[in-house]
């Protein structure tokens, strides 16, 4: 699926909702469920500082894509973190440089993305917006 | 007499608004309380009828500027029972208060001497210090708190050698709510013979504060966390030291005579107001203070204590429920982690519900990490906030705990 494609289905997933507090419950659940990083990436060299909640996130390149893992101490932002890395994890370094994450927004939970928010998650966009540039530098130098 | 809480209700308009849907549930009054219409008001007649530069014009709105501004410092100075209105300097806030302070102060400390805070001040009350302390090569010694909350004072005294010069120190603390004993210690720290700063941000919404009674030598506050405007506060300074201190920033208002290569200043407390000051501001902490004056700054007191303790009761039948902050003398803060689970989630649950918290470190990244914390919640109380109230936040609080386990 590409990166659209998957953006769609949580779209659709949150969609049967009603109200903030199922959203919320759902997110939760991701944030408890999902083991989303490997222990031994959860240092400094990794972590991303949000202020409040951190967030520490690993990406690696395998077969000219791009996977990611994360986590994070708060678990709302851990279950938005799943999202995004739902969406993103396994795509092409350009695709997701190109990616529009207007989904997060159609949800409802575009006031996390602020970034005056102090939870990480902006943060965390931005590293992966970095780690894909560095894969896709070091590929066209191939 | 009791206050009227729905009529002071009345006065604040943001309290009626709604958040994600449902009716603002405000308790983030530690970082700054609401405005009553008065006070916006004030602020909006000045503008719209009295508007002028101050000290400076000949003419009818210029002196009824002056005069409404230097009315509001006499006005100001009288509330915290400074000996003259002289003693008043106009700053934006708390933070340069003390700013100016570490500035102007720097004489006074020396390679080798000792300064004063505790552990519970605000980054605020610790930072301009800590920097001041490493331009002169002076050692900033830290007074630990007990795990309660409070200054150990046996522990306070003992650390006033007589190398300390300065002493600073919280008169409430905004992340526990401990009321300081400040006329003891500034008793004790003027044994000594230091210089004694009192960071009063958080105390003028709550308690009576009497500079003359507590003695300190200087006294830094905030408008806007005693329902005045924001970016408007003062310095209450000892006329005697004020007088003898250097000037902070140079500009116009602040300055004698001027030559191209020489400049005398003017006194105090114009000499530490250097360049336009923000007299809309000015007038709106004037209003303020008489909004607290009027509704009586000790029928305040035994509300805020009222709901304090009734939410701290309810508060501790939560499973897993820690308050920080266990302070014997007490006020309107409630600091607190539930076992297991992140503030940030928490304030994000309760932000859904309408109710307004503050999450993180407070500005005390030392305290709360002395506690073993990253952070905490912090609901914190203003004059307006009602029992009813308390029982939404708790019932909202178990809500979002029942959430997140």
């Amino acid at each position: 699926m590409t990166i659209q494609e998957k953006a769609q289905t949580v779209i659709d997933e949150f969609a049967m909702f009603d109200d903030w507090m199922d959203k919320y419950a759902y997110l939760i659940e991701l944030g408890k469920d999902l083991p989303l990083i490997d222990e031994k990436y959860k240092d400094n060299q990794h972590l991303i500082s949000g202020c409040q909640s951190r967030v520490w996130l690993h990406a690696e390149l395998k077969d000219d894509r791009m996977y990611l893992t994360a986590d994070s101490d708060a678990v709302i932002t851990k279950g938005i973190a799943s999202l995004l890395i739902r969406v993103l994890s396994g795509q092409a370094p350009k695709e997701i440089l190109e990616a529009d994450l207007g989904f997060l927004k159609d949800i409802g939970l575009q006031e996390h993305l602020s970034p005056t928010r102090a939870n990480g998650l902006m943060s965390m966009i931005k590293q992966i917006q970095l780690y894909a540039r560095a894969f896709l530098l070091k590929s066209q130098n191939a | 007499m009791a206050i009227d809480i729905q009529k002071i209700r009345a006065d604040f308009p943001v309290l009626s608004t709604k958040v994600h849907g449902k009716p603002l549930l405000y308790l983030d009054n530690g970082a700054t309380t609401q405005k009553p219409r008065q006070v916006i008001e004030r602020i909006k007649k000045y503008y719209e009828e009295e508007n002028s530069n101050v000290h400076r014009g000949v003419h009818y709105l210029s002196q009824l500027a002056t005069d409404k501004y230097e009315a509001a410092r006499a006005y100001i100075a009288r509330y915290i029972n400074a000996a003259s209105e002289k003693e008043i300097v106009f700053t934006r806030g708390t933070t340069e208060s003390i700013n100016l302070l570490a500035t102007i102060l720097e004489d006074n400390l020396s390679a080798g001497d000792e300064m004063l805070i505790t552990a519970m001040e605000h980054h605020s009350n610790m930072v301009p210090w800590q920097q001041l302390c490493l331009r002169k090569k002076a050692k900033l010694k830290v007074v630990p708190v007990t795990p309660g909350g409070e200054i150990d004072m046996a522990v306070f005294s003992e650390m006033l050698s007589p190398k300390v010069k300065l002493v600073a120190f919280a008169h409430i603390s905004n992340v526990l709510g401990t009321i300081n004993p400040v006329k003891e210690m500034t008793r004790l720290a003027h044994k000594r013979g230091a210089i004694v700063i009192v960071d009063g941000a958080q105390a003028l919404a709550h308690t009576p504060v009497d500079v003359q009674e507590i003695n300190c030598d200087f006294y830094a506050f905030s408008a806007h966390k005693a329902y005045g405007p924001m970016g408007i506060g003062g310095l209450y300074g000892r006329e005697s030291l004020l007088d003898r201190l250097p000037p902070y920033q140079f500009g116009g208002e602040m300055i004698d005579q001027v030559a191209f290569d020489t400049a005398t200043f003017n006194a105090s407390p114009q000499k530490f107001e250097a360049g336009t000051p923000n007299v809309a501001g000015v007038l709106g902490m004037e209003t303020a203070l008489r909004y607290i004056e009027e509704k009586g700054i000790e029928n305040i007191q035994t509300h805020e204590d009222r709901l304090l303790e009734y939410a701290t009761n309810r508060l501790e039948k939560i499973t897993g429920m820690q308050i920080i902050g266990q302070a014997r003398q007490k006020t309107a803060v409630l600091s607190f982690v539930v076992d297991g689970l992140h503030p940030y989630d928490l304030g994000t649950l309760l932000d859904q519900m309408g109710i307004a918290v503050r999450t993180g470190n407070h500005c005390a990244q030392p305290l709360v990490e002395s506690y073993g914390l990253t952070g905490t919640v912090r609901a914190s109380l203003a004059m307006y906030n009602t029992l009813e109230e308390i029982d939404l936040f708790v019932d909202a609080l178990q809500k979002a705990i029942k959430m997140l386990r």
